[in-house]
């Protein structure tokens, strides 16, 4: 039995069996069986990603089950191995693993514990189906599946009505792309007469020029095939448009965050244009907007973490700047860059979900960082890996000496490579690249210096004054309300720790693979090796420029969150609108309720009121109805039992007969 | 001869009705729960008997009875899986009004095995006359059922269902009458393969139209629809949910489509305009609903729209997908009226907002109804994905526009059963009478994890229900290819446009500093 078959279907028999038992059986049952299926899998994992960096392993595809079968159009379950896949598994899986262990001790208290095994490993199996797909449709399948987990772990607290809201609106607005993805496909189909990845891609570049007949009009084939399956990528990944899901989403425990909003299915969309690479490659115009759509959100979703409290909406919106990151490097023809990226921004961003995770743990479920300070003292463990994983984001590294911790190797490559592909496009994605990363910087160092430095100013938070019992008046001037913070337990140390070498040496030791080494990504992707050149060929200046840009983001953070922690105040205040604007998200979630939830509902109650029952019910059955009914009041007169009214309708009758006989 | 299944499987559960109406109330359930599963187990028996890729009409059987009208039954793939999922719900059925019905009981089982009869004769009517009263037929112990056991404004939603359902069939038969005048014959197998006059075509399409059309329901002659399902018995829904409505589908696949291909051409853009404007307005007219059968009701309009699609796409994938829909949502729309009539049965309410956070009180009831929700907006792996993909999938070759506008119902779909779920199932406990009610009993594990595992089995495999159709739908396609409307996405290769992927700029390249 070939190994995949144990990696995928593990998760989802644990997923089952800790379900079903659910609360029949005692939770560290459920808790053993998930956590121990996923350290399989992710054992098993990581010789097939080590297999494709030595080069021994070959791309194969184990069939599973027939699965439809109508007409031409033809899809089996089947498992695809190849080194793109084997990224995902090592990602998924390693993360996946850890993410259970730390919720043993993060999930401690709560009475659901079962149940949220149970999702979690049916999201990672989902998600191994989705990386696994030999065929579109069965991508899709997988792509669902983690929307359906990705739906219920948001929910998982359903009793508060925020966590509903985001879970609802998680999904409908990825229904929203999957609505592109799914017209994607069937285009897909009706032009190549399959929907099997390796066929389509084989058959991609003899399409280039071709044109079809799309809504009335006729496009390049290609490049309405690739935005429609792109409108998919961009609701999975949280692009600018349908990105309002993804901090919302942030309602859901913190392990789900780090787990599937931030190492994995966020990353599908990613994965899906770099699996299509070869028919990308074909659509220039829809690389163009892969590339635009990339550089905006980035751009976009860093300006908004500038100004956010909630230390886990910070780092949502950080995610959704970083998933621009991958989707510009794809956009300009890097895939292998972008991959790269996508790997290291699961240890590393893993790594900051689940330390913020410790951080609410260990301040009784505050998440507001105004309400925090000083934890470098009392939980340094904790501290420390954060600072792992903000040296890693941030792209900490010196290009000369050749030594950097992840993010520098991946997004130094990205923003390289966008100025060497050299067209008006790249110098855009470059430039927003650069901006987005001082503010990376920014709001990384904001996070970090609001949380360990400064003093404590824990009493201001409600959460803190319940578990103390006191109010900041009776605190009085120690801020710190007499809380102490405990370092959390080992179970969620030890990922923590396993995170932060991955944060600082996974890019170290992967970069020459992962950006250099045609030979390993095989025919998995389309490979540009001539770009890769010039990406190391680029002038020092913009080598250095993600250094330099970090080292301004340090020094303006450090000057108004520890220097002057006046400053923040005082510029909002000066930038006023523009603060307002920033906080409040670009004002995307309002601008969609008013143009899209609250049409949706007046629409319906019109339809309804005055469609169906002022109208159809009216004049339908209940006007025929009335018209019997007032047809036989009428008929009724004829019958009135008189002889001469008889006499009169037949002479008529008779008269009429006649008439018609006659004439 | 061989032996006559079909009729045994019409016999037992007629016998049954009789038997009922002479019986107490517990004798009459026990009756009618051993004649549905008689029933179900010949079904199997049928299923496994039926040769695929054999013969296009299996288990005939034929008796000339008056004037060229005959008892003539006989299958094929397409009425296989329709009689399956009828003998399917029928014994969920009679468990759903188990403790529900408590008066008339004899007479109320009478009347479901009676309905039982019609619809299975429905589809192994080999004969048009018999064809039509069998169609016809069904419509009395409906009324019944709505009228007798419904609810409490169940004469109203009675009359609306039998008048709104009997002015088409009047047109339907007028047309029949004519046909058989014209073909000299009233064997559907020859009438399939019979070539009317297109101009009489027209009117003959447009006389069955109206039959099906609100049997479908399409819109807008859907409003019976919501004001049957909200008063009929929970089992009278899963019935009028999930066989009924599959008739006014089963009468385009067999009469509409292969009799009159070059009407159903001409018309294919009136059923693409009613089946778009009843995806947009039936979903957003679910979306506001405080009642949820009503919810539930509107969203069947929604996705009967899809079938209509997938039918006059005019190829296999659409017709395909058609049926899928059809079985799928005959399963998870009748499991989604058994999940309303479980609680229904604790409260005797509907409305939406008396209910809240029954995950916690409920779990297993919880997971089954996720379960279900989830097929309903057709999520993959669940039965209902298969038929709206393949529909949808179908009809792309022939417009992209009415596919885009019929895909929306996946958005608006996940809308209106997620925001359903939201207030029922999550949320707090704020209502102590619902709050207290127990989880699902015995009876109701027996109803519901059959068509879990249905709708699961339809969703991973399939092949067990598309492999009987296949040969049909092939045929039925060759049959109505030569009407088939043009392509409007038309692929047109073209010359390679410059393939710039390894562009590089030049400049940026020269001051490298290696």
């Amino acid at each position: 039995m070939h190994p995949i078959l144990l990696i995928v279907f593990l998760p989802l028999l644990a997923a089952i069996v800790a379900g079903l038992t659910n609360k029949a059986a005692p939770s560290i049952f459920a808790k053993s069986i998930t956590t121990g299926a996923l350290f399989v899998s992710a054992a098993l994992s990581w010789p097939i990603f080590l297999g494709f960096v030595g080069g021994t392993y070959e791309p194969t595809v184990v069939p599973v089950l027939k699965w439809v079968q109508s007409g031409t159009l033809t899809f089996d379950w089947a498992l695809r191995v190849d080194t793109l896949t084997a990224v995902m598994l090592v990602v998924i899986n390693t993360v996946s693993a850890l993410v259970h262990l730390y919720s043993w001790g993060y999930m401690e208290e709560d009475p659901d514990q079962p149940r949220f095994f149970a999702y979690l490993s049916l999201f990672t199996f989902a998600m191994l189906m989705l990386v696994t797909a030999d065929n579109l449709v069965q991508m899709f399948f997988g792509w669902e599946g983690v929307g359906l987990a990705s739906y219920l772990l948001i929910g998982f607290w359903f009793k508060k009505p925020s966590a509903n809201a985001a879970a609802i609106k998680a999904f409908v607005v990825n229904r929203v792309g999957d609505l592109g993805f799914m017209l994607g496909i069937f285009g897909t189909y009706l032009v190549f007469d399959t929907v099997s990845i390796s066929e389509i891609l084989a058959a991609a570049p003899g399409m280039s020029g071709a044109t079809i007949g799309f809504l009335g009009y006729n496009v390049y084939t290609m490049d309405v095939l690739c935005i429609l399956l792109f409108i998919g990528a961009m609701g999975k990944s949280a692009q600018l448009g349908l990105h309002t899901w993804l901090p919302d989403a942030m309602e859901g425990p913190t392990p789900v965050s780090a787990l599937i909003h931030a190492a994995t299915m966020v990353t599908a969309g990613v994965f899906m244009v770099v699996r299509l690479s070869p028919m990308f490659e074909t659509a220039p115009i829809a690389l163009g907007m892969v590339t635009f759509i990339g550089a905006a959100t980035c751009i976009f979703a860093a300006t908004v973490g500038t100004t956010q409290w909630d230390i886990k909406r910070v780092i949502a919106y950080s995610t959704c700047s970083q998933l621009g990151y991958m989707f510009f490097a794809a956009g300009v023809g890097a895939y292998g860059a972008a991959m790269f990226h996508l790997f290291t921004h699961a240890f590393f961003k893993a790594l900051l979900f689940l330390g913020a995770g410790s951080v609410i743990h260990a301040m009784h479920h505050e998440q507001d960082m105004r309400y925090y300070g000083n934890l470098r003292k009392h939980i340094p463990l904790t501290f420390w890996a954060m600072m792992m994983g903000t040296l890693a984001i941030t792209g900490v590294g010196i290009y000369h000496l050749g030594i950097g911790f992840a993010g520098f190797w991946s997004k130094d490559a990205i923003i390289e490579v966008a100025f060497a592909r050299g067209t008006e496009l790249g110098m855009f994605a470059f430039w927003m690249g650069v901006f987005a990363a001082l503010l990376t910087s920014f709001y990384s160092w904001r996070l970090m210096f609001l949380t360990f430095w400064g003093k404590p100013r824990w009493i201001e938070s409600e959460h803190i004054q319940h578990s103390v019992h006191k109010t900041p008046e009776q605190a009085g001037e120690d801020t710190t309300g007499g809380y102490h913070p405990h370092e959390s337990p080992i179970s969620m140390l030890v990922p923590l720790g396993v995170l932060s070498i991955g944060a600082v040496l996974a890019g170290q030791i992967f970069a020459p693979t992962f950006l250099d080494d045609a030979a390993f990504w095989g025919s998995s992707i389309f490979y540009n090796e001539p770009l890769i050149h010039a990406m190391h060929a680029v002038p020092y200046w913009v080598k250095y420029s993600a250094l330099i840009v970090m080292l301004i983001g340090l020094f303006v953070a450090w000057l108004a969150y520890i220097k002057d922690t006046s400053i923040p105040a005082k510029t909002a205040e000066q930038l006023g609108p523009i603060y307002r604007f920033l906080y409040n998200k670009w004002y995307f979630d309002e601008l969609y309720h008013y143009l899209f939830v609250v049409p949706a509902f007046w629409l319906g109650r019109q339809f309804w009121k005055l469609g169906d029952v002022g109208t159809i019910d009216r004049f339908g059955p209940n006007g025929i109805a009335w018209v019997v009914e007032k047809g036989s009041v009428g008929a009724r007169k004829f019958q009135t039992g008189y002889l001469y009214s008889y006499a009169l309708v037949m002479l008529l009758g008779l008269v009429a007969a006649i008439t018609w006989v006659l004439f | 001869m061989e032996f006559p299944i079909l009729s045994l499987m019409l016999a037992v559960p007629l016998a049954g009705a009789i038997a009922c109406l002479f019986l107490g109330a517990q004798a009459a359930r026990m009756t009618a729960l051993l004649a549905t599963l008689i029933n179900l187990a010949l079904g199997i028996l049928l299923w496994m008997n039926f040769e695929i890729g054999g013969a296009q009409w299996q288990f005939v059987e034929r008796a000339e009875i008056f004037a060229g009208f005959s008892y003539a039954l006989g299958i094929d793939g397409i009425a296989l899986m329709l009689i399956m999922l009828s003998v399917f719900l029928m014994p969920i059925c009679v468990l759903a009004s188990w403790d529900a019905i408590t008066k008339r009981v004899g007479e109320y089982m009478s009347a479901f095995l009676l309905m039982e009869v019609l619809m299975i004769g429905v589809f192994a009517a080999q004969d048009l006359y018999l064809f039509y009263i069998f169609f016809e037929a069904g419509l009395i112990p409906m009324y019944l059922i709505i009228g007798v056991w419904g609810g409490d404004n169940r004469i109203y939603a009675s009359y609306k269902f039998f008048l709104y359902t009997l002015l088409g069939s009047v047109l339907m038969l007028i047309a029949m009458m004519w046909m058989v005048n014209q073909a000299g014959t009233t064997d559907i197998p020859t009438l399939l393969n019979y070539d009317f006059d297109p101009s009489a075509q027209t009117w003959l399409w447009l006389a069955f139209f109206a039959s099906f059309a609100v049997k479908m329901p399409m819109w807008p002659v859907h409003t019976w629809l919501p004001d049957a399902h909200v008063q009929a018995p929970t089992a009278g829904s899963v019935i009028l949910a999930g066989v009924l409505l599959k008739l006014g589908g089963y009468g385009f696949i067999r009469f509409s489509l292969p009799m009159f291909p070059e009407a159903s051409e001409q018309f294919a853009w009136l059923v693409y305009i009613l089946s778009m404007i009843a995806v947009i307005y039936t979903s957003l007219v679910a979306l506001v609903q405080n009642d949820m059968k009503k919810l539930i009701a509107y969203s069947s309009v929604a996705h009967m729209a899809i079938v209509t699609v997938g039918l006059f796409a005019f190829n296999v994938q659409g017709i395909e997908g058609a049926m899928m829909v059809m079985l799928g949502h005959g399963l998870v729309s009748g499991a989604l009226f058994l999940c309303v009539g479980v609680i229904y049965d604790r409260l005797h309410t509907r409305e939406i907002a008396r209910y809240g956070g029954l995950a916690i009180n409920m779990p297993k009831y919880a997971l089954f109804f996720l379960l279900f929700t989830m097929a309903s907006i057709g999520l993959p792996g669940t039965s209902n994905f298969i038929g709206e993909f393949l529909a949808l999938a179908g009809i792309y070759k022939v417009s992209t526009l009415v596919t885009l506008v019929c895909t929306t119902g996946i958005i608006l779909g996940a809308a209106y059963m997620l925001y359903l779920y939201r207030r029922v199932a999550f949320g707090e406990q704020k209502n102590a009478d619902a709050a207290a009610m127990p989880d699902l009993n015995a009876r109701e594990w027996a109803m519901l994890a059959p068509i879990a595992a249905a709708v699961l089995w339809m969703g991973v495999y399939p092949e067990s229900f598309l492999a009987p159709m296949r040969q049909d739908i092939a045929a039925l396609e060759a049959r109505i290819a030569r009407a088939a409307p043009d392509f409007d996405a038309d692929n047109v290769i073209g010359t390679p446009r410059e393939h710039n992927a390894n562009y590089v700029a030049a400049a940026h390249g020269e001051e490298g500093a290696h």
